[in-house]
């Protein structure tokens, strides 16, 4: 199959069923991750190059940053109330409502504030960055950046992963910081919990090593996210078919991949703590 | 005889299980003017593509002063493209840049050029398209189509490319418009010694800028073992060619098919 040279324009279009002499949903699969591991290791080139214009880099760090700050705090607040709203009853029965704190905050801190902010924003920007991808494709924008001697991978992956890299972890903050508003609340407002021994549990179970562990997370999901919607945007097929077709691929996919990285890193992140701190006990609200 | 520029060595090209080209040998000498012509779909536009490396031939070499494109290195790649001038069919203007940075781009891109340099070659660029002044600052969404294609043209002019490759120039534009784009193809010739390959099926502007015709035919209508390179001559020619597919393309008439 005639393709773009991978180690020059930029890599070739995905593998084609009839190219696979043992074809099959696996193989597709195999070679499609194999492509989009040679295409990320060519933009993380561009980063340390410093292959793009740092205009283009501000453009998309505001667009992913600043204008989905609101989505990630709604999302935030409500997942926080909602904890609280699920959790009272349980806890309520067996005398245990002052742990909510500690409870719902951990919850949210490692795992509800990145993998929602991250779901949401691949959403909204990996969605519009695959689209915005796929037109340039479409329109030959991509082919008119190759003849006018600029590595197209690198000069437009290479500030979409760096935008994500930092801005999804600064909106993973806001989307923690909400989700403990929601949650306090509901659990002291509506509930009546007492406050000193709600933020006492809260403080002794939840530290720096969560905040850590939920923010590292929201790096390698950015990360993985804007690399995932700019190889599907570079894939795309012809037409405005092709183009709503790369979008989809690249939440659905994005969305996969956020799940899937959310369980290995959180059994990293323990095996980890374990061998940092060996003597450390577990945690029991 | 000096080298040709370019070279298709029995070059092919197949995508999954179409094949668009095959076994099309070209070369093309230094300063020739050369339109390809031929129906939609018979590998016109990925035949410029495969000249600029943008596509790699599943068959054959492609060779630009006589080396093979996939012996280039990347540098090389890079430093052979920023000779050739490509304007794509829809102009490609980059979207979130101005008419002025868009010609720009390949300037600042290419490094090493002071900004006051730019700007006055960019202005010189737009000049000589007939881009009117007051233009630079408009984005490519508030151009009429064939500006937007004057500016793809200023765009591709700005590195003084020594090849130049026009896909479908006047495709789409209205009967002034084209002749405006045809003046410009020879007007861009007469100013700087290029090489240039017009894909084209608009056959006023074969007769007006062309020194050299060569017509490609669809694969899915030839039989086996028939050239594609259906004509490659001056295009005097054409109306007098022995194949009588040549004359129905030439002439437009597409009786013959409609009979088959």
């Amino acid at each position: 199959m005639a393709t773009t040279a991978p180690s020059r324009a930029e890599p070739g279009p995905p593998p084609d069923d009839d190219a696979l002499p043992i074809g099959g949903p696996i193989a597709v699969a195999l070679v499609g991750l194999g492509d989009w591991t040679l295409f990320s290791a060519r933009a993380l080139a561009g980063v340390f190059g410093r292959a793009f214009a740092g205009r283009e880099l501000l453009r998309v760090a505001v667009e992913v940053g600043v204008n989905s700050l609101g989505v990630v705090v709604v999302t935030g607040l409500f997942i926080g109330m909602v904890l609280a709203v699920q959790t009272y009853s349980q806890f309520h029965t067996v005398g245990l409502e002052t742990s909510l704190g500690a409870v719902i905050h951990l919850s949210v801190v490692r795992e509800l504030g990145p993998v929602l902010a991250a779901v949401m924003l691949a959403g909204r920007v990996g969605s519009a960055m695959a689209a915005e991808l796929a037109t340039m494709r479409v329109t030959e924008q991509i082919d008119a950046l190759a003849c006018l001697g600029v590595d197209p991978v690198k000069y437009l992956t290479a500030p979409r992963f760096l935008a994500c890299l930092g801005m999804i972890p600064l909106l993973t903050v806001f989307a923690d910081l909400t989700g403990l508003i929601g949650s306090t609340l509901i659990c002291l407002r509506v509930y009546g919990i007492d406050s000193h021994h709600y933020w006492e549990h809260s403080r002794s179970y939840v530290g720096v090593w969560d905040v850590g562990v939920g923010l590292g997370k929201a790096v390698v999901f950015g990360g993985v996210l804007s690399l995932i919607a700019c190889h599907r945007g570079f894939h795309s097929k012809p037409g405005a078919a092709g183009v709503g077709r790369a979008a989809t691929e690249a939440f659905v996919l994005a969305f996969v991949a956020i799940i899937v990285l959310d369980f290995v890193l959180a059994m990293f992140s323990n095996a980890l703590h374990e061998v940092i701190w060996p003597d450390a006990v577990a945690k029991v609200v | 005889m000096a080298d040709p520029v370019l070279q298709l060595r029995g070059v092919g090209v197949r995508f999954g299980r179409q094949e668009v080209l095959r076994g099309v040998d070209l070369a093309i000498d230094r300063h020739q003017t050369v339109c390809v012509v031929g129906e939609s779909g018979c590998g016109k536009t990925v035949l410029l593509k495969l000249i600029v490396g943008l596509l790699t031939p599943t068959a054959g070499e492609v060779l630009f002063e006589g080396t093979p494109l996939h012996r280039l290195s990347e540098r090389e790649l890079t430093r052979m493209r920023l000779r050739v001038g490509f304007l794509f069919q829809q102009a490609a203007l980059f979207d979130s840049l101005n008419v002025y940075d868009n010609v720009a781009f390949g300037l600042r891109a290419k490094g090493g050029v002071a900004e006051a340099e730019v700007r006055q070659r960019v202005r010189e660029r737009l000049a000589e398209v007939g881009m009117p002044e007051g233009a630079e600052g408009k984005m490519p969404a508030e151009v009429s189509g064939g500006m937007r294609k004057r500016v793809g043209l200023a765009r591709a002019l700005a590195l003084d490319p020594d090849v130049m490759l026009y896909d479908e120039p006047t495709t789409g534009l209205d009967p002034i418009m084209t002749d405006v784009i045809n003046e410009l193809i020879l007007r861009t010739r007469s100013r700087r010694p290029v090489t240039s390959i017009i894909v084209t099926h608009e056959m006023r502007t074969v007769r007006k800028v062309a020194d050299r015709v060569v017509m490609l035919y669809p694969l899915a209508r030839l039989g086996p073992g028939e050239p594609q390179v259906l004509y490659d001559g001056p295009p005097g020619g054409l109306a007098e060619a022995d194949d009588p597919r040549v004359r129905e393309f030439v002439a437009g008439d597409a009786r013959a098919r409609l009979e088959e």
